[in-house]
């Protein structure tokens, strides 16, 4: 076969000298076309890895501060005007969280100022402390302090440590990134403002194609609702699961219901309406409904976005209620169902520019109060508890020149104290230094 | 008990993938994966060419996304840094950490422009690592290439010759487009042009344009209108040859430009996906060359 071919190329040469010599001129081209291309993949393997070499020696560390974890401050401050003095604010018809549900002080005044730090912590965790300072008595409170897990798989997470707990929606997440300046009624009455819990938390998220996660959190029972209380076992138990997806590529939602439950002993609060301390014992439970709907042309949010958001909030509560327990120190049952929500819209109309109004609205119900039902006390002793549905109306206009930015007015008419609305107006700057975070959807 | 069993049967079959899972952030590296993968590879992209991808949502779809890759490729450089690293806490997928082989960043492997010396927020939206939009160059798609079939390689070994010779392929294709865009970009070099944002400063290196000025005032501030006025001041001393923005930005700022200078306005396609011809990689380069040499026909 070779041969015949040899034979025919000898003989190709011999009848077609010319014809031969360009064969063999084709072949040494042929050839050194390959050693060229051969020369050029080694050039382009040299220069890859010669890329690959750069890209890694400045990604070295230079020193052991390389290693300094993300690093992030806010401020903010925000000048109020109210009509009520915040130092009367009350929510009418609720038990008094003893958390900082009031309104700023009147005029100007600094906010709680934010400090973040975050890294991995090795290949299997990671670390997040937030610690937030108080410009009143300078002290410094730790907001969030947990590690997570990175390595684990199946959609498993675990999180550990202090955090926000995962009770509806707008809780586990962080007031600077607020869309208004306050929390929203329900949280201030449920919650405490916002609940921060000592606990572990295991999540799933499911391998579906719409996104599905359930989890729970076992806790300390670190504030209100719970109480806390000595012992071993959890002394808060929330569960959760929430959906999202997508609607088109200019629709995303996601709804979230979680389950909090907690048995408090001696829970005490002080009635502002009289003075008088009280106490609960017995058993809270919370349910929390909530929605979040974020639209964008084509997904494009830097022009024209929307972002509807509410929440509903039940809680049950069963037990005793013990009045005045260092005086008189009466005990009775106490039974109380009650339920809010709120909902609200937030506009970007232009670039940098967003209006948005909320509403809120509570309902205390009617408890059933042994001490009042017997006669033993009269309604009088017990004001913060009677009967009210605490309403109130938000606006707000904000501007943020950059995504580290943002400057807000707004105003509110709020119904939190029996006949006594409020009209409140607050000029609010929060910023952000250092580290880039990322936003929570 | 036996419902459990059946729970489990259904969850992780599901979870169980028939082709490497590949998130990408963007849709270049997504048409990247496809090219180097074939039907081997099911790729997902997380943004299309009319996000910005500075600005995106860490939405529930799109953890529900990554929680099931095996491979995650992203430009990095910042980028995505206000929303990706919140998509991999929440994934619970412990095979796209950072650090894994699972994580790719395209823009480790190339060399990066505009890397800024000193970093102050106040020069506007800067990123330490350098500029991130890479994709505009294709010698950077072509490094990014080997380095992704390598990877895609290490996570599928019984692929793994599939991958590099489908790798080998595209590159041989992917050098000859290249001659021929160059040979039909000749004529572009030295053209001055203004940009809406620093998205096009790797193709204008490539290509030897010369970008005179920039619609936003600093990156990511949107254009305002005392800078545009100076832009126009600007335009009537040293005409640019065309003023470009890409598919995700706003045209507002563009045409406003171009109505007072009469200086055309050309949007150019962001990645793949921006425009009708730019369905993947080879038709996003012939249209945004196609584009660039319009208005000097």
């Amino acid at each position: 076969m070779f041969q015949k071919k040899w034979c025919a190329a000898a003989l190709a040469a011999a009848v077609f000298p010319a014809y031969a010599q360009d064969a063999t001129t084709r072949e040494e081209v042929r050839q050194l076309k390959q050693r060229v291309e051969e020369l050029d993949k080694r050039v382009q393997d040299a220069e890859n890895a010669a890329t690959q070499a750069q890209a890694q020696a400045s990604s070295r560390p230079q020193s052991e501060s390389a290693f300094n974890p993300a690093v992030s401050a806010i401020l903010n401050g925000v000048y109020s005007n109210l009509k009520q003095d915040p130092n009367s604010f009350r929510i009418n018809g609720f038990v008094p969280t003893m958390g900082e549900v009031a309104p700023p002080p009147r005029g100007f005044s600094l906010g709680e100022s934010e400090l973040g730090i975050s890294a991995n912590v090795d290949h299997l965790f990671r670390g997040t402390l937030i610690a937030s300072i108080s410009p009143d008595d300078s002290s410094v409170d730790v907001e969030e302090a947990y590690i997570q897990t990175l390595a684990l798989s199946h959609g498993f997470s675990v999180k550990a440590g202090r955090f926000f707990s995962a009770v509806g929606y707008q809780n586990q997440i962080h007031a600077h990134a607020w869309d208004f300046t306050d929390a929203p009624l329900v949280m201030k009455a449920f919650l405490g403002g916002q609940l921060h819990e000592d606990a572990v938390q295991v999540k799933w998220v499911a391998p579906t194609e719409f996104y599905l996660d359930v989890g729970t959190e076992l806790g300390r029972g670190l504030q209100f609702p719970a109480a806390p209380a000595s012992k071993n076992g959890a002394g808060s138990v929330n569960v959760f699961t929430n959906i999202g997806g997508d609607i088109g590529p200019s629709l995303a939602w996601q709804t979230g219901l979680s389950y909090y439950q907690t048995s408090p002993t001696d829970r005490a609060y002080d009635d502002p309406l009289n003075g008088i301390t009280n106490s609960f014992t017995g058993r809270s439970k919370l349910w929390a409904l909530s929605g979040v709907l974020k639209w964008a042309p084509n997904g494009n949010n830097t022009v024209n976005n929307f972002k509807l958001q509410g929440e509903y909030f039940k809680r049950k509560e069963d037990g005793d209620l013990t009045f005045d327990p260092a005086g008189a120190a009466l005990t009775d049952g106490y039974k109380s169902s009650q339920s809010g929500w709120y909902a609200q819209a937030v506009y970007q109309f232009m670039p940098q520019w967003r209006f948005g109004y909320r509403y809120d609205e509570l309902s205390s119900g009617t408890p059933t109060i042994g001490l009042l039902d017997s006669g033993t006390l009269a309604p009088a002793d017990l004001p913060i508890l009677a009967e009210y549905k605490p309403k109130r109306h938000t606006a707000m206009l904000d501007w943020s020149p950059s995504e580290f930015s943002r400057v807000r007015l707004q105003f509110a008419r709020d119904y939190s104290r029996m006949g006594e609305p409020d009209n409140q107006m607050f000029l609010q700057y929060v910023v952000s230094l250092g580290a880039h975070g990322a936003h929570k959807f | 008990m036996k419902w459990l069993i059946a729970l489990f049967t259904i969850v992780f079959s599901t979870a169980t993938p028939a082709a490497v899972n590949v998130f990408a952030c963007e849709p270049e590296w997504a048409a990247l994966a496809q090219e180097l993968g074939g039907d081997k590879v099911s790729t997902v992209s997380a943004t299309t060419a009319f996000q910005d991808p500075h600005h995106i949502e860490a939405r529930p779809s799109l953890i529900a996304r990554i929680r099931s890759a095996d491979l995650v490729v992203c430009s990095g450089s910042e980028l995505e840094v206000g929303w990706l690293p919140l998509l991999l806490q929440q994934s619970g997928n412990g095979r796209i950490q950072p650090g894994s082989p699972g994580y790719l960043e395209a823009s480790q492997f190339v060399v990066k422009l505009e890397v800024p010396r000193v970093l102050d927020r106040s020069m506007g939206d800067v990123h330490p690592g350098g500029n991130p939009h890479i994709q505009t160059d294709p010698h950077n798609i072509a490094k990014v290439a080997a380095m992704m079939a390598e990877r895609l390689a290490q996570l599928d070994g019984a692929n793994a010759a599939t991958y590099r010779s489908r790798a080998e392929a595209f590159d041989k294709r992917w050098k000859e487009a290249i001659a021929r865009w160059e040979q039909q970009a000749a004529k572009l070099k030295g053209t001055p042009l203004v940009e809406h944002h620093k998205d096009f400063t790797y193709l204008i290196n490539w290509l030897g344009l010369r970008e005179v000025g920039d619609l936003e005032p600093k990156p990511g501030i949107p254009p305002t209108t005392s800078h545009l006025a100076e832009l126009v001041q600007q335009m009537k001393q040293a005409p640019a040859k065309m003023i470009v923005y890409s598919s995700y930005n706003d045209p507002k700022a563009a045409q406003f430009l171009s109505q007072r200078t009469g200086i055309p306005s050309v949007m150019l396609p962001f990645t793949v996906g921006g425009s009708d011809r730019a369905k993947d990689l080879f038709g996003y380069f012939d249209d945004v060359i196609a584009r660039l040499l319009a208005p000097l026909q």
